[in-house]
C-alpha cells in the first residue's frame, strides 16, 4: 500500500484521502453509536451530508453596558465553535433573513428553511446583563420540522466578564455539537505545550481555539514534552534540573509542581495510560542510550521495554492501554514503532524517511505522526503530518505546506489534530483530522509539543 | 588497349612540358616592402596596491619613433611606475612600415585598513585546571543522525583520553548535542548516544567509567543558530566540561 503511494503520489493522495475521510467518519463515529444512540438526534432530512447549520446574533435583553461587547464575544465565539466542529456547513451570516429571533416566537421557521439560508438547524437566542452577572438562554431549532422545531434550549448564569461570555458560548456549541454529533467537541477541552515567551521554555495551557493563554510552570531552565492526565488533574513533563533531565509532575490541584522520583541518565517524553494508572517514558538509567520505560503514575517500579539505542516518544493506545507506540533509530533514521505494552511483539509501521512524535487516535485506530516521507541529501526539512491506519497501514498526508510540522496530537473528539509548524516562525496550529479547518493558534514567542487534554 | 596506352604516354609527356615550362620563369622584380612596425607592453604585475609600484616593460622592432603616452622613450625598454588610480598606458611606436600601438593596465586597489602588528603573544601557561582541561580536551562532532565516532573525532578522543587518563580524579561531563533539523525529542535520544559513544571510547581507551557523566541536550542548546550546514555542523557536536577535580 505504501509502495503504491509512493508511486502514484498526488493521484493516489487524493484516493486515499477521501478513503480515510470515510474511514474517519466510520471509526470515529460508529464505535460511539451505541453507546450514546439515545442521545442522537433523529429527524430532519440529514442523511450523512454535514448539516446545514445557522448561528442567528444573540438578541441584547437588557440595556445594560456590558451586553453589548459581551454579546460580540459570545457570537463570534459560538459560530466559530460550530464552524470548527467539523460535522456542520455553515450557512453565511450574509443569507440570514432580517431580524434577530431572541425567543421561540420570533422565530419564522419559513425564512430559515427556504433559500437562501436554506438551513437545516438554527441556533439562536438571548443575552443580557444585569447587575455584573450575565444570563444567556439559548435555543437550537430544526427549522425543517415545523410540528415539533425544538431540539435544545439552555439556560446559562455567570459573572459578567468576557471569558465567561467566551465559556457560556463553547458550552452551548457543546451542547449542540453533542446532540447532532453524538459526542462532544472540544470546546471544553484545553491545550497544553511549550512557550519560551517568558525567555524559558515552559509549559502553557490554552483554550481549544487559542483563546485564555496561561502559565503552567515555573521551571527557569526547560521544560519539554508536556503530556496531561486522562482526568485532567495532573501534568508531566520533562525537566531539565541542574545536572540531568527528569520527569517532574504539576499538580492542578495543588496548583504546584510535585514530587517524583529520581532517576540516573536523562528522562524524557512522558505518556500516561488512558486509565491514569501507567506512565511509559524515555530513558538512559539502564544502558546510557536511551530505551522506554513503563512505571506506575507515581513513578514507582521502572521497568524496561525496549534495548534499541535511540527510543523515544512512546504514546500508549488509548483504547486498550495493550499497546504502545514509540520512535526509534535503531535501524538508522528514526521510525515509527508500534509494540505490546509489555515491550514484546515490536513491528515497524513506517518504512522509510524520517517519522517521528506519534499520536494516538481516542478510537485507537489511527496514529497521526510527522514524517520526511522521502529523506536525502538535498531534500532535508520537509516534514508533515500524516495519519495511519494501523490495521492496513493505509498513510494519508494532513499537511502539505512544507516546513517543519511536528508533534501532532489528537482532540478528545478524534475529529481535530493540534501540532507545531515552522510556516511562521514556531507556532501551533490545529486541522481537522480530514485537513480543512487549518488555524493558527498561538503567536506569541516559540511554541511547540501541544498536547491536547483527553476531555 | 593499344590505343589507351599510346594516350596515356601523350598526357605525360605533355605534364613534363608543362614543369620544365614553369620552372623557367623568372620572377618579376618590384622594390621591398618597408619592415612591418610592431610593438608590444607589458605591466607587472597588472594590479598594485596603492603605494606599490609596478614595471612596464616594452620592445618594438623597425620603429623610428617610440613615445609613451607622448613622452619619447627608447625602442625597448622599461619603466617604473606607482599610479594612485587605475591607469591604462599606451604606447606608440612609429616606422617606415607604419604604426603601432599597445596598451597595458596597472589595477591600484585600495591598501588593507591598517591593522596592528600583532606582538607575538605566547600562550601563557595555563592557570587553572579549567583552563588545562579546556586545552588539552577538544570537543568532538558528528554527520548528520549519526552518533558514530568519525575518523577525525578518533584521533582527538585519543588525545583527550590521554590527558584524562593523566588526571586520574577529575570528573568530566560529556554533552551531546544535535543540530535544529531533527525532532525535539528524538534529538534527545541522539545527543544522548552521542555523548554515550564518546563515553564508551574513552572507557576502552582506559579512562575510568566513573570519571564520566553523559548528558543529552538534544538542540535545546546550540552554540550557533544559523541554517546552514556550517551551523549544523557545530551544533553535532559532545562538548567536553570539567565538573570536579
Amino acid at each position: 500500500m505504501l509502495k503504491q503511494a509512493n508511486a502514484k503520489k498526488s493521484e493516489g493522495m487524493k484516493t486515499r484521502f477521501a478513503l480515510l475521510v470515510v474511514a474517519l467518519l466510520v471509526v470515529g463515529l460508529l464505535p460511539v453509536a451505541p453507546a450514546n444512540a439515545q442521545d442522537w438526534y433523529k429527524g430532519g432530512t440529514n442523511s450523512g451530508a454535514p448539516i446545514r447549520m445557522a448561528a442567528a446574533d444573540f438578541k441584547p435583553a437588557t440595556g445594560d453596558p456590558q451586553t453589548q461587547p459581551l454579546n460580540t464575544v459570545f457570537n463570534t465565539t459560538l459560530f466559530n465553535d460550530l464552524d470548527n466542529a467539523g460535522i456542520f456547513e455553515m450557512v453565511a451570516k450574509s443569507f440570514y433573513p432580517a431580524g434577530t429571533p431572541g425567543y421561540p416566537q420570533d422565530i419564522k421557521l419559513d425564512a430559515w428553511s427556504n433559500p437562501p439560508p436554506n438551513a437545516a438547524m438554527v441556533a439562536f437566542g438571548n443575552l443580557g446583563v444585569t447587575g455584573g452577572k450575565i444570563s444567556v438562554q439559548g435555543w437550537l431549532f430544526d427549522v425543517k420540522n415545523p410540528a415539533s422545531p425544538q431540539v435544545l434550549g439552555q439556560q446559562y448564569n455567570e459573572d459578567a466578564t468576557p471569558e465567561m461570555a467566551r465559556l457560556i458560548a463553547h458550552r452551548f456549541a457543546n451542547e449542540i455539537i453533542t446532540r447532532l454529533g453524538g459526542i462532544p467537541g472540544p470546546m471544553l477541552s484545553k491545550i497544553y505545550f511549550i512557550s519560551d515567551r517568558t525567555g524559558h521554555k515552559e509549559v502553557w495551557q490554552m483554550d481549544y481555539d487559542g483563546g485564555g493563554q496561561q502559565q503552567v510552570t515555573k521551571l527557569g531552565s526547560i521544560a519539554l514534552s508536556p503530556r496531561i492526565s486522562p482526568d485532567g488533574s495532573r501534568l508531566a513533563f520533562s525537566g531539565l534540573t541542574k545536572d540531568s533531565w527528569q520527569m517532574m509532575m504539576y499538580s492542578f490541584d495543588l496548583g504546584r509542581a510535585v514530587a517524583f522520583p529520581r532517576f540516573p541518565g536523562g528522562n524524557y517524553s512522558p505518556a500516561w495510560s488512558s486509565d491514569g494508572t501507567k506512565i511509559a517514558f524515555a530513558s538512559s538509567m539502564g544502558t546510557g542510550a536511551s530505551e522506554i520505560y513503563l512505571a506506575d503514575a507515581s513513578g514507582a517500579g521502572p521497568k524496561r521495554l525496549t534495548t534499541g539505542k535511540t527510543d523515544i516518544s512512546p504514546v500508549f493506545n488509548p483504547k486498550t492501554n495493550a499497546q504502545i507506540a514509540f520512535v526509534s533509530g535503531r535501524t538508522g533514521l528514526p521510525q515509527v514503532y508500534v509494540m505490546d505494552a509489555d515491550g514484546s511483539n515490536v513491528q515497524r509501521v513506517t518504512d522509510q524517511g524520517y517519522a517521528v512524535s506519534p499520536s494516538w487516535s481516542p478510537n485507537g485506530l489511527l496514529l497521526a505522526f510527522s514524517w520526511v516521507r522521502k529523506y536525502g541529501p538535498g531534500v532535508l526539512g520537509g516534514a508533515d503530518i500524516y495519519v495511519m491506519d494501523i490495521a492496513s497501514r493505509q498513510i494519508v498526508q494532513l499537511t502539505h505546506d512544507g516546513g517543519r510540522n511536528d508533534f501532532p496530537s489528537w482532540s478528545p473528539d478524534g475529529r481535530h489534530i493540534v501540532f507545531q509548524s515552522n510556516r511562521s516562525g514556531e507556532q501551533i496550529w490545529s486541522v481537522l483530522a480530514d485537513g480543512t479547518h487549518l488555524q493558527q493558534l498561538t503567536r506569541t514567542g516559540r511554541n511547540s509539543q501541544p498536547n491536547w487534554s483527553t476531555h | 588497349m593499344n590505343y589507351l596506352k599510346r594516350y596515356w604516354l601523350l598526357v605525360l609527356g605533355l605534364l613534363a612540358l608543362t614543369l620544365l615550362v614553369s620552372c623557367g620563369k623568372k620572377p618579376v622584380k618590384t622594390p621591398p616592402p618597408p619592415p612591418p612596425v610592431t610593438a608590444t607592453l607589458s605591466a607587472n604585475p597588472g594590479s598594485i596596491q596603492r603605494g606599490q609600484s609596478a614595471t612596464l616593460t616594452w620592445s618594438t622592432t623597425n620603429a623610428d619613433d617610440v613615445n609613451m603616452d607622448g613622452n619619447k622613450v627608447d625602442p625597448n625598454g622599461s619603466q617604473s611606475v606607482s599610479p594612485s588610480d587605475t591607469t591604462t598606458y599606451h604606447l606608440h611606436a612609429k616606422g617606415g612600415g607604419g604604426a603601432q600601438d599597445a596598451t597595458a593596465t596597472v589595477t591600484v586597489t585600495a591598501p588593507p585598513t591598517p591593522t596592528p602588528a600583532p606582538t607575538p603573544r605566547p600562550t601563557p601557561p595555563p592557570v587553572t585546571d579549567e583552563q588545562l582541561f579546556a586545552q588539552n580536551v577538544s570537543d568532538i562532532y558528528f554527520d548528520y543522525d549519526k552518533s558514530d565516532v568519525r575518523a577525525d573525532a578518533q584521533a582527538t578522543l585519543s588525545r583527550n583520553a590521554e590527558f584524562l587518563k593523566a588526571h586520574p580524579g577529575w570528573k568530566v561531563q560529556i554533552e551531546g548535542s544535535c543540530d535544529e533539523r531533527g525532532s525535539t525529542e528524538y534529538n534527545l535520544a541522539l545527543g544522548e548516544r552521542r555523548a554515550d559513544s564518546a563515553k564508551q571510547f574513552l572507557v576502552r581507551a582506559g579512562v575510568s567509567a566513573d570519571a564520566l557523566k553523559t548528558i543529552s541536550y538534544g538542540k535545546e542548546k546550540p552554540v550557533c543558530s544559523a541554517s546552514n550546514e556550517d551551523c549544523w555542523q557545530q551544533n553535532r557536536h559532545d562538548h567536553f566540561v570539567l565538573i570536579s577535580h
